[in-house]
């Protein structure tokens, strides 16, 4: 009876287990492996630190990695403000019928790729772009601006894009905060900012932190929209990766990179969950 | 004395349906109203417009003298007590007692002796530190309270508190609740659709029905000299008998469906022909009576409901009209078995009547 019912689960189990291993394990692996690899003076493949040392040494690296890491925390931070009173007015205000239908309207955008999302942008922010247009003949400029290229575009590209990843957590929680206590708080002669402080956003952290880290993360592996929107000189990390695998052909610091862009991008979730006093277990369930 | 809230002519629609009826009333500073109704009659309406979270469709509220249209809730004097208490379930039992007072900007120092004497107030001193979800049910109403009293209000509302807790819970929180209030002297409006807990706290009862106030008194007054048939038949027991009016002296003499011809009270002078509807408390009727009225009749005994003090027999008419019968438990009529038949008597001034 037990052996069968062990039988069962490892046949459950073992498609799991399979991909798991395939597709994360072994290109893993394989990747740390060749990040410690590196060529010697002649030529010859060695193991060496040296691919590591590099992205210390080379302030253009780490200097690229801190902004991008600064840049994805800003993007989460205008994702959540953003998301905040959308996901309270869908899970608290909407009436339910109305509630559904927004919440298909947040959907929409991830019908299409990413890729066609960014060009749309890039067709109403160009200069010869809709926005001009209608400001120009509007009167209200009287030369076409450049919107795109710059930081501020990446990063309301940025917000855009991971946007459904804040609101889906937050709806998800919100609709499990008794109205009730909403109206105590303000019975009890709490201001409307007081409630959100003291008694929504509390009720609302486990979602706010798993939406935060999965906006953090998209925003940091984010490769299409900073590098379209964001114009030549601002560098994303996921650039710089991209540049030593296909343009300079340098597997192993590519590797490396990637390997740094887990483990510091993971570090900085942990410091993130110390600060707020979270564990991920809780987060999760 | 003042009122702590005066309310005129109050009415609120949802849609074409009125919730709350064309309601007037006063409450003295200190006392304890109660508002008795049953599921739906409109009670959590109108605490809700007290209170600020709904505004009225028409009419006026007034606590303290000061008209509180178009005030929050966060603005007005009084506190509520939620029908499920709606703690904070982020926060311990001394943060949920500081959290209005911290609102007003008070000094922590104030804050946490007000705390302390507030739980010591409502007989939980050291329950600071404690979890919401460490209480129990009587525990948590009482923090809940707390809450609310730790703010002074002018008026304290209460929308049926004690409905989550279990019988003998209920029976407990009601004398403490009562206890409190006057210990504190605040004034309580009370909601509830249980009118045994209305009847032991009150100074004065609202019975409301269909979004309307049917009467308001002294729940002495309620019980012993109802103004309408919902209000006899709400407020405590009472059996109901349908019958026609012959003849109007100093009574009304009243022959049932089946007969029988009793002597009673009404408020209204009925001619004779009106069908009305007799009403009478089962401790109204007594046994094996000695002496013979007009209002004497036998009845058949079908079986004896043993409650303890409060037992009663079920009788039946020869026409098979069922009457509650309260039976004394001083061993008197310990002889009575099912099936015996037993002569009942009653007084005409405990028999009311209101037309049908
Ligand atoms: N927002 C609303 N929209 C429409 N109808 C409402 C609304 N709120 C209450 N009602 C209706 O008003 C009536 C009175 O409701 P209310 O909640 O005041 O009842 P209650 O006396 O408190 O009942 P209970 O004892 O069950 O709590 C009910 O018939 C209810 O359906
Ligand atoms: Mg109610």
């Amino acid at each position: 009876m037990k052996s069968g019912y062990r039988l069962t689960l490892w046949l459950f189990l073992a498609p799991v287990l399979l991909w798991l291993f395939l597709l994360i394990v072994i290109p893993h692996l394989d990747l740390l492996l060749m990040s410690f690899r590196g060529e010697s003076g002649v030529g010859n493949p060695v193991w060496t630190l040296q691919n590591y040392k590099n992205f210390f040494t080379e302030p253009i690296y780490w200097r690229t990695f801190v902004r991008t890491a600064l840049y994805a925390v800003i993007t989460t931070l205008c994702t959540f403000v953003l998301a905040l009173p959308v996901s309270f007015y869908i899970a608290k205000l909407a009436r339910p019928r109305t509630r559904g239908f927004l919440t298909v309207l947040l959907l929409l955008p991830f019908w299409v790729s990413e890729l066609v999302r960014v060009y749309g942008w890039m067709i109403l922010l160009r200069e010869s772009g809709v926005f001009n247009y209608v400001l120009l003949k509007m009167g209200i400029i009287h030369q076409p601006v450049e919107m795109l290229y710059n930081d501020v575009t990446m990063i309301m590209g940025l917000v855009y894009t991971s946007m459904l990843f804040m609101v889906v957590p937050l709806i998800s929680v919100m609709e499990s905060l008794d109205d009730s206590l909403i109206e105590a708080a303000y019975d009890l002669e709490a201001s409307k900012f007081a409630i959100l402080r003291t008694i929504i956003i509390p009720h609302c952290k486990p979602g706010i932190t798993s939406g935060a880290i999965v906006v953090f993360m998209l925003a940091l592996g984010n490769y299409l929209t900073p590098n379209l929107m964001g114009g030549k000189n601002s560098l994303w990390f996921t650039e710089q990766i991209y540049n030593q695998f296909i343009a300079s052909f340098n597997w192993n610091q590519g590797a490396a990179f990637g390997f740094l862009l887990l483990v510091l991008s993971s570090l900085i979730i942990w410091t993130g969950l110390k600060v707020t006093r979270q564990r991920l277990g809780e987060v999760a369930s | 004395m003042a009122n702590d809230l005066s309310v005129r002519e109050l009415v609120r629609t949802f849609g074409d349906f009125t919730a709350v009826d064309d309601v007037t009333f006063d409450v003295p500073q200190g006392s304890f109203f109660s508002i008795l109704g049953p599921s739906g009659c409109g009670k959590t309406t109108l605490l809700r417009m007290v209170a600020g979270f709904d505004e009225p469709t028409s009419g006026t509220i007034a606590i303290r003298g000061t008209d509180m249209c178009g005030v929050p809730p966060n603005k007005r004097p009084v506190n509520l007590v939620f029908q499920h208490l709606a703690l904070f379930p982020m926060m311990n039992v001394a943060e949920n007692i500081a959290f209005g007072l911290k609102r007003r900007g008070m000094q922590s120092a104030e804050i946490s002796r007000k705390t302390q004497a507030i739980l010591e107030r409502v007989d939980l001193p050291g329950y600071g530190d404690k979890r919401i979800n460490q209480l129990s049910g009587g525990q948590k109403q009482r923090v809940a309270i707390a809450r609310c009293l730790v703010m002074e209000p002018s008026v304290l509302l209460l929308d049926e508190p004690l409905g989550a807790l279990d019988l003998k819970l209920r029976e407990q929180m009601k004398v403490e609740l009562k206890k409190l209030q006057a210990k504190v002297g605040t004034t309580f409006i009370y909601i509830t659709h249980d009118q045994s807990e209305a009847l032991v706290m009150s100074d004065r009862i609202a019975v409301m029905n269909n979004g309307r106030f049917e009467q308001v008194g002294p729940p002495r007054e309620l019980y012993s000299d109802p103004h309408t048939p919902f209000v006899a038949r709400f407020v405590g027991e009472n059996n109901a008998w349908s019958g026609t009016v012959e003849e109007v002296d100093t009574h009304v003499r009243i022959r049932t469906e089946e007969g029988l011809l009793f002597r009673a009270r009404s408020h209204d002078a009925y001619p004779a022909g009106t069908r009305v509807d007799l009403f009478l408390r089962p401790e109204a009727l007594r046994i094996e009576p000695e002496g013979k009225s007009l209002n004497t009749f036998k009845v058949t005994v079908k079986t004896i409901l043993f409650d303890g003090a409060n037992s009663r027999l079920l009788t039946v008419t020869p026409k098979n009209h069922e009457l509650l019968v309260s039976l004394p438990q001083n061993r008197q009529f310990d002889y009575i078995q099912p099936g015996d038949i037993i002569t009942l008597d009653w007084h005409p001034d405990s028999g009311l009547c209101f037309e049908a």
